[in-house]
């Protein structure tokens, strides 16, 4: 495996045409491992076939994004849980 | 978030490798220290490369600026580094992120800790302390390979004059005996002897190549400091 690879903060901007909220702050439950953590700490790997975001702990792939210029894929069944902030409704 | 057209108002030389690049953007919501934005390149046969910049400037500066380091064989930053000249437009997204962010909005000591460019989204946090003059206790821990290779030499050295900011540079290749500093990696002992201790709660912003924010996070981690006050940024494998 790429022992180098980005993090999460590196598909933000690609995620965020996606998502009304910030993804680098949304938190992931892997669905493999159970582990939590911000998006931005996954280890992502951008190739030209698409961006993979794979678990920081047991190395399971979470999330996979692929782009066409019209659409989008997103692939999120290696995520359990998302879990997000927004904003206070009272 | 859309495409947005910055223009390039000046190019700073900042070291052989690196130019900061300044952009005048209209309708450019303003930014957080430690965001990023995504730069898009495209040839005219449609052909585009994106990459992403940290932004360097603080969010008080009054124009968005980029540093750039050039990659001998990369894509995008040749490019950026040595052909855009004043006048020429690229196009933007951002900014982007909220995890590696610095607000300063508390007075909670923070440790900044730079593995070669990764040094760029932590410059804009020390700059963004300084446009605040806030109190919270700041210190920039930064490698390099090279003396002729540190960013923002002089600047750093002005701001390291604030009482409440400290920056210490170690150099892990400088081969001259003209540098007096610190030589070597940034390991535990050093994050020990220059950072807070773990019940503090400081917070930890740790950016450069991949290798190297994953050995000072565990290292930090290893001393205590709870890993929800560690954040990371990571660059790749050449940080560059």
């Amino acid at each position: 495996m790429d022992t180098a690879p980005l993090d999460g903060n590196a598909t933000a901007g690609a995620l965020e045409e996606l998502f009304a909220f910030d993804v680098t702050v949304a938190r992931t439950t892997c669905a493999t491992c159970g582990d939590a953590r911000p998006l931005a700490e996954l280890r992502a790997y951008l190739r030209a076939a698409g961006t993979v975001l794979r678990c920081a702990t047991c190395g399971a792939v979470q999330v996979r994004l692929v782009r066409a210029p019209d659409r989008a894929w997103l692939d999120l069944r290696g995520v359990r849980v998302l879990e997000v902030a927004v904003p206070h409704s009272s | 978030m859309q495409w947005l057209v910055g223009t390039v108002t000046e190019t700073i030389p900042e070291t052989a490798q690196a130019v900061t690049v300044r952009l005048e953007v209209p309708d450019w919501p303003g930014h957080r220290a430690g965001q990023h934005v995504d730069v898009k390149l495209t040839a005219e046969d449609g052909y585009s490369a994106q990459r992403s910049y940290s932004i360097a400037s603080s969010p008080e500066a009054g124009a968005l600026e980029l540093t750039v380091v050039r990659i001998d064989d990369g894509e995008v930053s040749p490019y950026l580094a040595t052909v855009l000249d004043v006048g020429d437009r690229i196009e933007l997204r951002g900014p982007i992120g909220g995890y590696f962010v610095w607000d300063g909005d508390d007075s909670t000591p923070v440790l900044l800790v730079a593995g070669g460019s990764g040094v760029v989204p932590l410059m804009a946090m020390l700059r963004h302390h300084a446009a605040m003059q806030s109190e919270a206790a700041i210190h920039l821990v930064y490698s390099a390979r090279a003396r002729d290779e540190v960013l923002y030499a002089e600047e750093l050295r002005e701001l390291a004059q604030d009482p409440h900011r400290a920056v210490t540079i170690t150099l892990t290749r400088e081969t001259s005996d003209a540098w007096a500093g610190r030589r070597g990696r940034v390991d535990a002992r050093l994050l020990d002897e220059v950072g807070w201790p773990p019940a503090v709660g400081s917070q930890c912003y740790v950016c450069g190549p991949t290798p190297f924010v994953e050995a000072v996070a565990d290292a930090l981690v290893g001393l205590g400091h709870a890993p929800v006050n560690v954040k990371t940024e990571r660059f790749g494998p050449t940080g560059g």
